[in-house]
């Protein structure tokens, strides 16, 4: 269908190119002024001081905190780990229980899992078909033994918005401390730190059109929580992560959020027209199903299932739009997404669906363009199908006895 | 996933693809497979005077090793002996294309659908392959 000698990409939440103003402001910290920012004993230290602070601020800004709350890391993953084992161990003497949520990223849930390899007990709470996790069940998992609960803000899947205010709520309310992984969520959704009653927020610069390789924790200051430290050495950080600070990295990461702050709203409504886009006009197909809530969720992401065509043949169909699929085939046994397989999604379904995420350089042409090419290649691997020949001619899949092997 | 150019052109060239209709004469099905497995092959066959094979075809739920699998398949069982078509091994198949080793179940896939199709030719038409070649000798 095209001669592009690259594929459309619209897989914004695996990561998104650094923006060519954020790389501009990073350069220079990486040549002229290459100053250890530890360093206070001349202008080379205290000018990379400077720039960190300068960016500490900016990130702060973004999600309304204060910049004393900011700590930085490698990424989303280590803040992540700073924040659960960090602060399950340093309470530990107050209980040894941990909430959070089957559908969370695997940086969380390892870690959860990590954590009960060493005596802590965890609760994995499922969501609703919707994706989102349902508040009396969440304020259930809570026991007089929970030390921390965590979900995340925006599912990095299926996009869709946890209620993390009423979360946080119900955790200050039980004397639970509540972590959020928010890797996908700035500039996506509005993030206010004053109000949401949240301890630890984890974020990501790759996923905000930042480098790869930064990443920050907010602690909360009042009331104040601590952790035990993952990463020990020199006490950079105020001694919670250790290790000399990535000048250009966490200038990149203050610029990118500054311009998510300045340009969000305006960027989100262009991407959410152009998601609308993409669902228009794939929802006029049959056996479509989108997978999560469409309200509760950032404009940038659908997710969809197409019945009766099996996922790596689509993502080899699709390979002139470079997307994620629920399936990940590499291995001999499928394994479907988990994500979609929480939701109660069955086997095929899950298997069968791609998430198109979308961003600051989609065009209304890369849409347009894209949903021929699905009504193309759906269209054809239907008619090789057996299992779309069986449904049109009104066969009940469920009540085939297939020979399994 | 790195996949020879022969499952390539195998995928975005599928032989064979369709269905006879159910009633039409010398005609059986093989269905092998599952969905909740990720693959599902329908395989036809046409068998003419004598016991052979005139026409196939295929219709695949699955990953490119699949149907690039049961595609080629198709191809090789026209002009065989329903005795012949039988002694098709996955090995063979897999060899012709390349299939990385986490994909040879696709083989034996493709290999069990002939036999699935041969077993319902017998079923349905008896030993009428044996009758035609007696009548021949």
């Amino acid at each position: 269908m095209t001669d592009r000698d690259k594929p459309i990409y619209l897989d914004y939440s695996a990561t998104t190119p650094v923006d060519p103003r954020v790389a501009e402001k990073m350069i220079p910290w990486l040549t002229e002024h290459f100053g250890n920012p530890a360093s206070r004993s001349h202008a080379y230290g205290w000018e990379a001081e400077e720039a960190v602070e300068n960016a500490r601020a900016e990130v702060a800004r973004l999600v309304n905190c204060d910049a004393k709350e900011i700590v930085w890391t490698s990424g989303a993953t280590e803040s992540n780990n700073l924040a659960i084992k960090g602060a399950a161990h340093f309470y530990a003497a107050k209980g040894k229980h941990v909430v959070t949520v089957k559908t969370e990223h695997k940086a969380v849930l390892d870690t959860v899992r990590e954590l009960e390899r060493v005596g802590f007990e965890a609760t994995y709470l499922d969501p609703e078909p919707s994706g989102l996790v349902d508040p009396a069940r969440f304020e259930a998992a809570l026991r007089p033994d929970t030390v921390l609960a965590s979900v995340m803000l925006v599912n990095n899947e299926i996009g869709v918005i946890q209620p993390v205010a009423q979360f946080g709520e119900t955790c200050r309310r039980k004397g639970v401390l509540f972590h959020v992984d928010a890797a996908q969520a700035t500039g996506k959704v509005p993030i206010d730190l004053a109000s949401l009653k949240v301890d630890l927020m984890s974020f990501s610069a790759h996923k905000t059109y930042g480098p790869k390789g930064i990443g920050a924790l907010y602690v909360r200051r009042k009331p104040r929580v601590r952790l035990e430290a993952q990463m020990h050495g020199g006490g950079h950080e105020k001694g919670m992560r250790s290790g000399t600070l990535a000048t250009h990295q966490i200038v990149g990461m203050g610029e990118a959020f500054r311009l998510a702050r300045l340009e969000m709203a305006t960027e989100n409504e262009r991407i959410r027209m152009l998601r609308d886009r993409l669902l228009a006009g794939v929802q006029g197909m049959e056996e479509v199903y989108v997978n999560g809530d469409l309200d509760h969720r950032v404009p940038h992401n659908l997710n969809v299932s197409f019945n009766f065509v099996e996922g790596e043949s689509l993502i080899m169909g699709m390979k002139e739009l470079a997307v994620s699929s629920g399936s990940a085939c590499t291995s001999a046994s499928l394994e479907p997404s988990y994500v979609l397989r929480a939701l109660g999604r069955n086997d095929e379904l899950a298997h069968s669906s791609i998430r198109f995420t979308i961003g600051r350089w989609t065009t209304e042409a890369d849409i347009d363009f894209a949903v021929r090419l699905i009504h193309e290649r759906i269209g054809k691997l239907r008619e090789m199908s057996p299992l779309w020949e069986m449904y049109k001619e009104g066969i009940d899949l469920n009540t085939v006895q297939w020979a399994a092997h | 996933m790195a996949y020879s150019e022969k499952v390539i052109d195998h995928y975005e060239h599928p032989r064979n693809v369709g269905s006879f209709a159910k009633d039409e004469d010398g005609v059986a099905t093989g269905m092998v497979g599952a969905p909740a497995c990720g693959d599902v092959m329908k395989l036809q066959i046409k068998v003419g005077a004598g016991g052979v094979i005139e026409d196939a075809k295929f219709k695949t739920y699955g990953c490119g090793s699949a149907i690039a699998s049961s595609s080629l398949v198709t191809e090789w069982v026209k002009g065989k002996t329903l005795d012949e078509a039988a002694g098709i091994r996955n090995t063979q198949i897999a060899e012709e294309l390349a299939l990385p080793p986490v994909k040879i179940h696709c083989s034996i896939l493709a290999e069990d659908a002939i036999k699935a199709a041969i077993a319902d030719y017998r079923k349905k038409y008896g030993e009428g392959e044996d009758a035609a070649k007696k009548a021949a000798d």
